[in-house]
């Protein structure tokens, strides 16, 4: 225990030092910053659209984040040779996966954190001064608890990827791996038209053969709720409690296969 | 020494950079590229549904550019109409695009980006309310389409069937636009029946049905929109058309007056000053934006043109009034 998190705190101070990681977030902050300019141009909007921007953009930026810090997390380390030096300590190959896996994870936390506080400090720039009747037509209050909701859920999802990103890095090359990962996470967005495949092919085999697909794939579309929150509308909390557990059990399967892949590697 | 090379090696670039530069102005002349058409508007997407699958988890945030794409689409064509640019169609029977040249008549534009707007983020409720206020605005306000503001709402409607301020909004189009008073009547009383609903919608549609096209069911039906605009620009419009109505009611005083001093004179008054001086009005009237009334040759009275509250609008059940 004591191996993965002195792993995993490593992985969190190199992250932090990644000059990639910072002009991301430094980015995702500033759109929401230009957000508040866009929204003038919304009739009333404004704060609808900030909602959609800043959430977006902590979306799309942790999505970058975990791609292109989690596709290097094992090959980078080969790369540099000093695996050699890390497997030679008294530490099983499981710990070196969990402790990089965790790092990032923690990395992740922070960078959402760091967006969302922006996210909010804008919103509450925007909502400052205005009057209550504008205020009551809104579906949602400006400084909305729920949009906490949704970046917990954006963070889950973002941990689902990293593991798939840290999964093709145990065995694959880095421009591979951000392509097999960017292709799980479209193929994750989009994955409901293969449950429903029967419906425009003929072949049985081919539909099973879908259908089995559609729950072999990660389910992403599931971690989206920005809609109904930015529309103030409850998202239960069983549903985010069952998002969590699959999340859990999904990560903790690719953790099992990259720590098993990971394990046979031969660095000689 | 190392200065002098880095030097010399940026200039060089800088020269093969201009060369370029100046090859591509040559070759331009020599082949013209296409000039570009700022009045050729193209929707690039025409499926909302389409666009929201391909959008996926940000469908939301699309919805939010094709409306911001779309107030500046209604703005500035109102602007450029306004201004009177020269080669403006008359007002547009169809919204359509033209698909043999890709350009448009005026707002043909406005219903499209609307419906895509509201496909992408089916609860974008200013889409739907602000929407057909577009829509349904005379030309050259607007494309003057009530049955398409309608179409909109009950879009919304399908969505979000508890929406009585949908309801009451089809109701003020089909009675300003439309000047149907008996089926905004109709729409008044659903909107009313619904929970949660204020309670003056139910006294609004008796209103309509007794006193449909009466001056006093617009005041009472504009009072309404006002209490319940949800936003400054659509509460300022309601205060501009009573403003309007409080105009008229005037303009319908000063007809006296004017009556009076022609049946005196045997001639229409040619100016204010006639009638002051025949005691008749006390100064020259002006209108609730102070702005004064104008005196037409014939002798009615209208509003100036130079006034916010140009044009007066046509109420619902009275003949039109003549134009300034």
């Amino acid at each position: 225990m004591r191996a993965t998190l002195r792993i995993a705190t490593s992985v969190f101070r190199e992250s932090v030092r990644d000059k990639v990681l910072y002009n991301l977030v430094l980015f995702a902050v500033l759109l929401m910053i230009a957000s508040y300019l866009i929204g003038e141009l919304s009739a009333g909007q404004d704060v609808k659209i900030i909602k959609d921007l800043g959430l977006g953009a902590t979306s799309i930026f942790g999505l970058f984040i975990a791609i292109f810090i989690g596709i290097g997390l094992v090959s980078k380390e080969v790369e540099r040779r000093s695996i050699y030096s890390l497997l030679a300590k008294p530490i099983h190959r499981y710990h070196v996966i969990v402790g990089k896996y965790l790092g990032l994870v923690l990395t992740l936390a922070v960078n959402v954190a760091v967006m969302a506080t922006a996210l909010y400090a804008v919103l509450a720039y925007t909502a400052w001064g205005v009057s209550p009747e504008t205020a009551r037509a809104w579906d949602a209050p400006a400084l909305d608890p729920a949009l906490v909701e949704a970046v917990g859920l954006i963070f889950l999802e973002l941990t689902l990827v990293t593991a798939i990103a840290l999964f093709f890095s145990t065995f694959s090359t880095p421009i591979l791996s951000a392509a097999l990962t960017a292709g799980f996470v479209i193929s994750g967005h989009f994955s409901s038209d293969l449950r429903n495949f029967q419906s425009v092919v003929n072949s049985p085999v081919a539909a099973q053969l879908a259908r089995g697909l559609y729950w072999v794939l990660p389910n992403l579309a599931q971690f989206d709720i920005k809609a109904e929150v930015v529309h103030g509308r409850t998202v239960p909390l069983s549903y985010v409690a069952l998002a969590f557990s699959y999340t859990s059990l999904y990560v903790g399967a690719l953790l099992v296969m990259s720590a098993f892949v990971f394990s046979r590697r031969n660095f000689k | 020494m190392k200065i002098a090379r880095d030097a010399g090696i940026l200039a060089l670039a800088m020269v093969l950079m201009a060369a370029a530069v100046r090859v591509e102005s040559f070759r331009e002349a020599r082949f013209p590229v296409p000039q570009f058409d700022p009045d050729q508007e193209v929707l690039y997407f025409r499926s909302g549904s389409e666009l929201r699958r391909a959008s996926n988890a940000f469908s939301t945030l699309t919805a939010d550019l094709y409306w911001i794409r779309a107030i500046q689409y209604f703005g500035g064509t109102r602007r450029r109409l306004a201004a009177g640019m020269p080669g403006q169609p008359g007002p547009p029977r169809a919204l359509s695009v033209d698909s043999s040249t890709g350009s448009t008549s005026d707002y043909s534009l406005l219903y499209p980006l609307l419906d895509i707007t509201t496909t992408l983020d089916p609860r974008f409720n200013i889409a739907y309310r602000f929407g057909a206020v577009f829509l349904a605005e005379s030309y050259p306000g607007g494309p003057g389409r009530p049955d398409l503001a309608v179409d909109l709402l009950e879009k919304g409607l399908r969505e979000r069937p508890d929406k009585w301020e949908y309801m009451e909004d089809i109701g003020f189009v089909q009675y300003w636009y439309s000047h149907d008073y008996r089926a905004a009547a109709g729409w008044f009383e659903k909107a009313s029946a619904v929970p949660g609903a204020p309670w003056w919608l139910r006294s609004l549609a008796a209103s309509m049905l007794a006193e449909g096209g009466d001056r006093r069911s617009s005041r009472l039906m504009w009072q309404a929109i006002r209490q319940s605009a949800e936003i400054d620009w659509l509460r300022q419009d309601a205060e501009r058309r009573l403003m309007q109505l409080s105009a008229l009611d005037a303009i319908e005083a000063l007809e006296k007056p004017i009556q009076a001093f022609t049946t005196k004179r045997a001639h229409a008054p040619a100016a204010w000053a006639d009638l002051i001086r025949a005691g008749l009005v006390p100064g020259v009237p002006l209108d609730p934006t102070g702005i004064p009334y104008e005196l037409l040759p014939d002798g009615h009275v209208g509003v100036s043109r130079s006034s916010a509250l140009f044009p007066l609008p046509e109420e619902p059940g009275l003949s039109p009034r003549p134009p300034a």
